[in-house]
């Protein structure tokens, strides 16, 4: 496995001597499709527990369908199927983003993850105390602030845990991308074991790279629970020294 | 001269109906205790007040600003006046309801800042300020809600009433949900509020504060006015039957 990776390490690591190749482009699908995706869910959340029932509809069909299919359909559709019809290579802008592979791969995953991310984060808001709303409701918060300053600020620190498992999902997700020619580390892997025939380390060393990055985004929310998430933990036994003592020592009668 | 005028609340939860009616009026500086057994609709009444309950019909009116529903129409009251009359009422609910992802300093200066535009600096000393009158020092500035007893968490949401300066506080059941060795802290310091000349209008199963602390007591039963006057015309002279079974059950 060394002397393989002393071969190919740059091809896996970030580049294939043309291109981006491997960690950074499965890294660079992963962030942009996560964030893009995250950003997104946010209005479409907020949509979808509005009070217009046709707008929480349409949201609904959106993620009730890109959950319910394959994301490898998904790619395969946005990637060759739309290609395939007339009015988009008859339009210059289509043309040119449905032709390029990173595009196609990103929407697909952005769309997906979205969606996911949606759902999730309509369900932590849905979870929210009622008293704590109808207070921000009784001291005339307009519902811009309600929904900023109280509603989600508490519905995304809830679904937090659920998000870093979402997270790891998208990141085995994006091994589809090699099926759209996008050279992640797995398509990096495809081209290694087709020269060497090395095929147990080649994906040995794939995995191991994908267990270090899901490593990593383990160890990020883990801090960010940490942080955000301060009010829902137990108080720390130092925390408890701060309240006053009602009895002192030997004031016992 | 009258700070605070509810004319004729009527309201109903499907054919149940709640309100018959109620109205009430409280002049500056005055404590109007509401008391009735579970039930009678007094809590409801409260919430139709700030509209956190949207009553089928009833108007009320906070100096010249007035926010009526007629009777008959079913629409929801106009959304500044009722924006205005939210910003200077506050509110003291019986779970606390304070912002759990907030520190205790933000809780009480979140409202100053996002809804009456006070400036942050200005936001921040006002809520220290209130945080000391409720006696929590700098200690707590900086804790989460869930970490306090619930008599501190009570006096929290006391400190964020008062940091909106409100002309009118309404308090529902403020302490019956709290152990009954807590319940004191909360009282006293609501006696206290009631000394200083606050017009606050209290339901309250305390008949103890219902009689010392208040200017005024109601007494609600099905959805009625059935008797209202002085704490001691009403606890000493109860005139209706209903109200001395009442005062009775309480004794026991």
């Amino acid at each position: 496995m060394i002397d393989l990776f002393q071969t190919y390490w740059q091809s896996f690591l970030w580049s294939d001597g043309q291109q981006w190749s491997g960690v950074a482009v499965t890294l660079m699908l992963l962030i942009v499709s996560t964030l893009g995706g995250f950003a997104l869910s946010i209005p479409l959340a907020l949509g979808r527990v509005s009070s217009s029932r046709a707008l929480s509809a349409v949201i609904w069909l959106y993620t009730y369908t890109f959950r319910t299919t394959p994301l490898y359909v998904q790619l395969l559709i946005i990637y060759s199927g739309l290609y395939s019809l007339e009015f988009i290579q008859n339009t210059a802008v289509l043309n040119n983003f449905f032709r390029d592979a990173y595009c196609c791969t990103l929407l697909a995953f952005v769309l997906n993850e979205c969606a996911y991310m949606t759902e999730i984060l309509v369900g932590s808001i849905r979870a929210s105390s009622r008293g704590e709303v109808e207070a921000g409701k009784a001291f005339g918060l307009s519902s811009t602030v309600l929904n900023l300053k109280v509603i989600l600020p508490s519905a995304l620190r809830r679904a937090l845990p659920a998000y870093s498992n979402e997270v790891i999902f998208m990141l085995h997700g994006t091994t589809l991308a090699f099926t759209a020619t996008v050279p992640d580390i797995l398509k990096v892997a495809r081209d290694v074991n087709a020269e060497t025939y090395a095929t147990f380390t080649t994906y040995g060393l794939a995995s191991l790279l994908y267990l270090l990055i899901s490593f990593g985004i383990i160890a990020a929310f883990h801090r960010s629970e940490k942080r955000w998430l301060k009010h829902l933990r137990p108080r720390k036994a130092e925390a408890v020294s701060t309240t006053v003592p009602l009895i002192k020592k030997g004031s016992y009668v | 001269m009258n700070a605070l005028i509810v004319e004729n609340i009527h309201k109903s939860y499907g054919n149940h109906k709640v309100l018959h009616g109620v109205s009430l009026s409280a002049q500056r500086g005055e404590v109007i205790s509401i008391i009735g057994s579970s039930g009678s609709g007094k809590s409801t009444f409260l919430r139709c007040i700030n509209f956190l309950e949207q009553p089928d019909s009833g108007r009320v009116s906070l100096d010249s600003l007035t926010v009526d529903i007629p009777e008959g129409q079913s629409g929801r009251p106009d959304r500044q006046a009722l924006k205005g009359l939210r910003t200077r009422l506050a509110m003291v609910f019986q779970h606390f309801n304070l912002w759990a992802h907030m520190t205790v300093l933000e809780n009480v200066s979140m409202v100053p800042v996002h809804a009456l535009k006070v400036s942050k600096e200005e936001a921040r000393t006002r809520a220290i300020a209130y945080l000391q009158k409720v006696g929590l020092d700098a200690r707590f500035h900086n804790s989460y809600p869930a970490h306090l007893s619930g008599g501190q968490q009570q006096r929290v949401a006391i400190a964020r009433a008062l940091a909106v300066e409100p002309e009118v506080m309404l308090f529902d059941e403020p302490t019956s949900a709290l152990d009954p060795e807590l319940v004191g802290e909360v009282l006293k310091i609501m006696q206290e509020l009631a000394q200083e000349g606050r017009t606050m209008i209290v339901v309250t199963h305390e008949m103890g504060f219902a009689r010392h602390a208040s200017s005024q007591v109601v007494f609600l039963h099905g959805g009625k006015i059935e008797e209202q006057g002085k704490p001691e015309e009403l606890f000493d002279n109860p005139q209706s039957e209903r109200l001395r079974q009442f005062l009775a059950m309480d004794l026991k």
